[in-house]
């Protein structure tokens, strides 16, 4: 070592220079909503400031990820060290097309629902923090997708999952006590062998950073260890994305709760699940990845179709939503299964859909709620007449859910079933499509009854729908349509993000700039 | 030394896993708690086992002359000992509320959300 005893070269271990000012832009998506919600949590007295506070956290939040999005697309992917030690002995914060896409959309839809909420909670609500709770929620989702260490990834779910345990029992409805127990209970577990795999990968790997981590693993000879961690992985992330047949806790619980929480959890929390699988498979795990790509494959198939055939036995609309959401991880599964540039790109660009269609889609039923008074197919009916706006809005929602032109989820699935099919792997085309087709019937028929047809005798739809509720569909709804007829910007974004994923080499340089240490 | 700890934490998972297959909430529980410890003790076994020598580094020397215990995995430890314990406290309480609210801790029987024997959708207008 060329330094003599009394002095020690710092520039060894640590980041000597200070943080440039457009550099905090990586941990803002993080850092904002925190400070938010401590700042909502003091203030939780004053049950009329929450949903601004929350609205205007969300809004500089927005437009942060905006801006982090275009430099990442501009500049490569961005890391920051925490506490300044360097890589890998620091946590680091790394930031790809991918990480902020995701952040980016949850940040939206984030946003979405608290002006939506701002007219839907009671002041008892307020005042039992949800505000405080759901800046905690995206604070944890963005941090899943800016983190570039595998145990921060794994605190971060904690984070999310902590919060959404409050939301999932705000208002102490027995049904939501209910539906909190199983939805607690098997979450834990999943985030637990999350916990366990990321021990036994250290125990190989010796390292926690993902850049570290992905050339050590691809220098590791395949075998037994690396093999068992990657079906762990697989269980513990498919369990929190509620892939089939480890998702029945979502449809025991996302429709007890209310509709506001549910859209932010039908939006946000299984995509950090499926990220994490497209985020280990993809990029740390690739050889892995090949090994188990026929069983990810049939997990995909039987996540679209088992789920699509559950919707339509369903009488109540919240639970066949819930079916609905767990249709659509089996569409980003499928594009893990088929491991190509394109596939990726199909299952990024889907995950950016069903955030929003998902949040928006919830958040409509609850205009048609309010209005009908129930969401059971056999009372509800008459939004037809009642308000035009709402329904015209829900027909959007459906057609965007299902995967039909012109709205976003058209493209996504186009994309996911022409990679199906130029690498060979028709079935899961088809799956694709025909789950496609069941979750159209679905929620066609839910359209038919519950807005189409007239309101029952003895039922009528005498509610209002507010002014702000319909809004913030109007402007999901924009959203969604121009992402729908133009959808060349987020193809372009999703590619990026593959292309990241299958050669990281501009991840691992932007964490190991320079010669390694 | 290894060996016995992999012995041990295999025993712990055992019976996490046989009390999480119960139906009773508070068995569950019980699992979940020792699952937690089962993780911790695979942590730290994967971290590999050292004797207590002190980490510290000799005057003369930039790096500590002997093998000493790896900190990391110890502050993972730690991080998950908190989280998992407020996790718990979280779930005890919430599965009390619901005893009381439902009147029973048996998880076949808490169907208020998921209704057994519910009406089909509706085949018509």
């Amino acid at each position: 070592m060329a330094v003599d005893a009394t002095t020690v070269d710092l520039t060894r271990a640590m980041v000597t220079v200070p943080a440039r000012l457009a550099d905090v832009l990586i941990v803002a998506p993080v850092a904002l909503p925190l400070i938010g919600g401590a700042l909502a949590l003091f203030l939780r007295n004053l049950p009329r400031l929450q949903p601004v506070i929350a609205i205007l956290v969300l809004v500089v939040l927005v437009a942060c990820e905006a801006a982090l999005l275009a430099r990442v697309l501009a500049e490569g992917p961005l890391t920051m060290m925490m506490g300044r030690w360097l890589p890998p002995f620091g946590i680091a914060f790394t930031v790809d097309a991918l990480g902020a896409v995701l952040a980016l959309t949850a940040g939206v839809a984030g946003l979405a629902v608290a002006i939506y909420s701002a007219t839907d909670l009671t002041v008892g609500d307020r005042r039992f923090g949800f505000y405080p709770l759901l800046l905690l929620l995206v604070a944890g989702v963005s941090g899943a997708f800016c983190t570039g260490d595998i145990f921060n990834l794994y605190v971060w779910f904690e984070v999310l999952l902590i919060s959404s345990f409050g939301l999932i029992v705000l208002g102490g409805d027995p049904r939501q006590l209910d539906g909190a127990v199983k939805y607690g209970i098997l979450n834990l577990i999943a985030t637990t062998l999350f916990l366990v795999t990321t021990g036994l990968l250290y125990g190989l790997v010796g390292t926690l950073n993902m850049a570290d981590i992905t050339e050590r693993v691809a220098a590791l000879p395949d075998g037994g260890p690396i093999t068992t961690i990657a079906v762990i992985y697989l269980l513990a992330f498919a369990m929190k994305a509620a892939a089939f047949p480890l998702g029945f806790w979502l449809p025991a619980s996302y429709h007890t709760p209310k509709i506001v929480v549910g859209a932010i959890f039908a939006g946000l929390l299984t995509k950090v699940g499926v990220y994490a699988l497209i985020r280990v498979f993809a990029m740390l795990m690739p050889s892995e990845r090949l090994l188990l790509a026929d069983v990810i494959g049939w997990v995909a198939a039987l996540t679209l179709l088992v789920p699509a055939l559950a919707a339509l036995a369903e009488s109540e609309i919240r639970r066949t939503l819930g079916w609905v959401v767990i249709a659509g991880i089996g569409n980003m599964l499928a594009g893990l299964a088929l491991g190509s540039e394109a596939g990726y790109a199909g299952a990024i660009a889907y995950a950016v859909h069903s955030m929003l269609a998902m949040t928006a889609i919830y958040l409509t039923l609850g205009l048609v709620e309010r209005i009908a008074g129930t969401s059971s197919l056999h009372e509800a009916g008459g939004i037809w007449r009642a308000s035009p706006l709402v329904a015209a809005l829900f027909l959007v929602m459906v057609l965007s859910a299902s995967g039909l032109p012109p709205f976003s989820g058209f493209w996504p699935k186009a994309m996911l079933v022409r990679a199906a099919i130029t690498a060979d792997a028709g079935w899961i085309a088809a799956a694709i499509l025909v789950s496609g087709f069941l979750v159209t019937l679905a929620l066609g028929r839910v359209f038919l009854f519950a807005i189409w047809r007239d309101a029952p005798a003895g039922r009528p739809a005498a509610g209002s729908a507010g002014r702000i509720g319909p809004a913030v569909g109007v402007g999901l709804a924009a959203i969604i349509a121009v992402l729908g007829v133009l959808p060349q910007p987020l193809v372009a974004v999703a590619t990026d993000g593959a292309k990241g994923l299958i050669d990281p080499a501009a991840y691992v340089s932007s964490v190991f700039p320079g010669a390694r240490p | 030394m290894e060996d016995v700890f992999a012995v041990l934490i295999g025993l712990f998972f055992t019976a996490a896993i046989y009390l999480m297959l119960s139906r009773q909430i508070i068995r569950i529980l019980l699992g979940i708690a020792i699952l937690g410890n089962a993780v911790n003790l695979l942590i730290f076994t994967a971290g590999r086992l050292v004797r207590e020598v002190p980490p510290v580094v000799p005057e003369e020397a930039m790096v500590p002359l002997v093998v000493t215990a790896n900190p990391l995995p110890q502050a993972l430890i730690l991080t998950a000992i908190v989280i998992s314990f407020s996790f718990f406290t979280f779930l005890l309480v919430l599965a009390y509320r619901a005893y009381q609210e439902l009147g029973t801790d048996e998880v076949d029987e808490m169907r208020l959300a998921e209704p057994a024997r519910e009406p089909p959708p509706p085949g018509g207008y």
